[in-house]
């Protein structure tokens, strides 16, 4: 009985990983059997042309340099406000405290608010401010959206961190502040995962910029101006009737599922750099 | 843990009062410097440290032994202040160091910090090279002589023999070296803050035999400009490298003295129950 529950469970726990690669291979291998022949050279070179949405020649620069501005912009904004709040309720507040409780509970609910939401936030909150739809706009959307993400990730690797470090540094005379600063250092790769889920969570998602950032044909110039991003340039794409311009939504996805894993790897690359010290 | 026998015994022999004063440990070349009055310690509701009177002389190692949970790292925590990180605990009472009391107001915490140097029960290696670990503190502390810094370095890794281990690689990382060698990396990075004090806190417990050794030969030779107060619960070391002894147990000083007297002639009952090992 007790050889058959384990055999029974094991087979659940292979099946279950087996499902996870299945579906990746699945999504992946789609993404690329119906991109890669509209794949060219020019689709990442080039902005798009005349009669680019009718099946036409160009390209969607446009999409890949805004989504890059966006995402650049959104993760210095959430690591600006992430950073000092992470330290804040681990380091500066005292362990179990009301306060740190309630921002922990607030950043759970923020992590749980659809991705829609924020953009209509962003957009009332755009209209309230006067702005017009511009990559500013996408910038301060998309944050809010991978802000929680990037707080919950970087406090619980924070938080699984010993509290042997912190004691040291403090008890060699250390202020917080410096003992702040030596923290960040050992919790590098743990910031580098938490910014690896925010940018996967930020670059691809096509509803709060839906509003906020708007859409061109053109690469960006200043903030005021509005941003294309590769979520729009895939929806707009796949809305088209014309089968080439379709496929060409496809090969946008490839480049997006690309651009993510170039980020990942060379994060983790930086990432290991850095961190070559750590204990 | 206590046996059934024990523990019948502790209340029924010697009660020991609240107030009792202790003698001044035995003096050594110099005077005391540390002194400690009436110190009280609670946990939240939990009274760890119950009227802590004791003085520790200068230049000599003064051990600190008793059953685990009896309040002996707790005891060490308030000497560096470190219980100011958690508002849970309530500190009464006065600490004297060099005749101020480091619990006065107008007292700043990094500059009794600076005075204790604490070497802890796992070594903790700064994420940085060898040399950053010895010379953090010195930076943090104002010296931004290039010169002066690197003199420091190589003066402590010197001391605590590890400068010839280590000198093709200081600019390594402090992590890769192993647990005694990180532990004795971390006293020198304790003593090139320049402290007064040396605190241990169990420092040989997580080291093998050897390093262990090497560490205990350290200490010996600190007490020559250092004053040491050492946590320990290995009996044998006490003997070993103690001048002066502590025996604390449920938040009291039982007894305290000079190490041969401790060991030969225990005074209290409950003393000579733990060194016969009827508890530990």
């Amino acid at each position: 009985m007790k050889q058959l529950e384990e055999k029974v469970f094991k087979v659940i726990m292979i099946g279950a990983a087996m499902i996870i690669i299945c579906v990746l291979i699945y999504i992946i291998g789609t993404i690329f059997y119906k991109g890669l022949p509209s794949l060219s050279l020019d689709m990442i070179t080039k902005l798009p042309g005349g009669g680019f949405y009718l099946g036409k020649e160009g390209g969607v620069l446009n999409a890949i340099v805004g989504s890059l501005y966006i995402i650049i912009g959104s993760l210095a904004l959430s690591m600006i406000i992430s950073v000092p709040l992470v330290m804040y309720i681990n380091f500066y507040l005292p362990k179990n405290s009301v306060f740190s409780g309630l921002i922990r509970f607030s950043l759970d609910i923020l992590f749980g608010i659809p991705s829609i939401v924020y953009g209509a936030f962003g957009f009332a909150l755009m209209v309230y401010l006067g702005i017009r739809a511009s990559l500013l706009g996408g910038i301060i959307t998309v944050g809010m959206l991978i802000m929680p993400i990037m707080m919950r990730s970087l406090d619980e690797v924070t938080r699984l961190l010993s509290r042997d470090l912190p004691d040291a540094l403090l008890s060699m005379g250390a202020t917080k502040y410096e003992m702040t600063k030596v923290i960040i250092k050992q919790l590098m790769p743990g910031l580098v995962t938490a910014t690896l889920l925010a940018v996967g969570r930020g670059i691809g998602d096509a509803a709060t910029v839906l509003f906020t950032a708007g859409y061109t044909d053109n690469i960006p110039t200043a903030l005021n101006q509005p941003a294309a991003s590769l979520p729009l340039a895939i929806f707009f794409q796949l809305g088209s009737p014309v089968e080439e311009v379709q496929n060409r939504a496809y090969a946008s996805a490839v480049i997006l599922t690309v651009l993510i894993l170039i980020l990942s790897f060379s994060a983790r690359y930086f990432s290991s750099k850095f961190s070559k010290n750590k204990i | 843990m206590i046996n059934a026998t024990g523990q019948m015994r502790i209340f029924t022999t010697d009660p020991v009062m609240e107030t009792e004063k202790h003698a001044p440990l035995r003096k050594l070349a110099n005077d005391i410097s540390l002194r400690i009055e009436d110190l009280n310690v609670y946990i939240e509701e939990n009274h760890i440290l119950k009227g802590i009177n004791l003085e520790i002389p200068e230049k000599s190692i003064t051990c600190i032994i008793g059953p685990s949970g009896c309040g002996k790292s707790t005891f060490l925590k308030t000497l560096n202040r470190m219980h100011d990180e958690t508002p849970e605990v309530k500190i009464t009472g006065r600490i004297y160091v060099d005749g101020e009391n480091i619990y006065d107001k107008g007292i700043n915490v990094i500059d009794t910090r600076k005075k204790m140097g604490l070497l802890a029960q796992r070594p903790c290696p700064l994420p940085m090279s060898i040399f950053d670990n010895v010379a953090y503190g010195p930076r943090i502390h104002g010296i931004r002589r290039r010169k002066k810094i690197n003199q420091t370095v190589i003066q402590y890794l010197q001391y605590v023999g590890l400068w010839d281990e280590v000198r093709d690689r200081v600019r390594t990382s402090a992590t890769r070296l192993s647990i005694g060698q990180q532990q004795r990396l971390c006293l020198a990075r304790g003593l090139a803050i320049e402290p007064e004090y040396i605190l241990g806190d169990e420092a040989t417990s997580s080291l093998d035999p050897l390093s262990t050794k090497k560490i205990e030969e350290l200490f010996i030779k600190l007490k020559e400009k250092y004053t040491v107060i050492l946590v320990t619960h290995t009996l044998r070391q006490a003997k070993r490298i103690a001048d002066n002894i502590v025996f604390m147990y449920l938040g009291k000083i039982i007894e305290s003295g000079p190490t041969d007297e401790f060991f030969n002639n225990p005074k209290k009952q409950l003393t000579r129950d733990y060194l016969s090992g009827s508890f530990s």
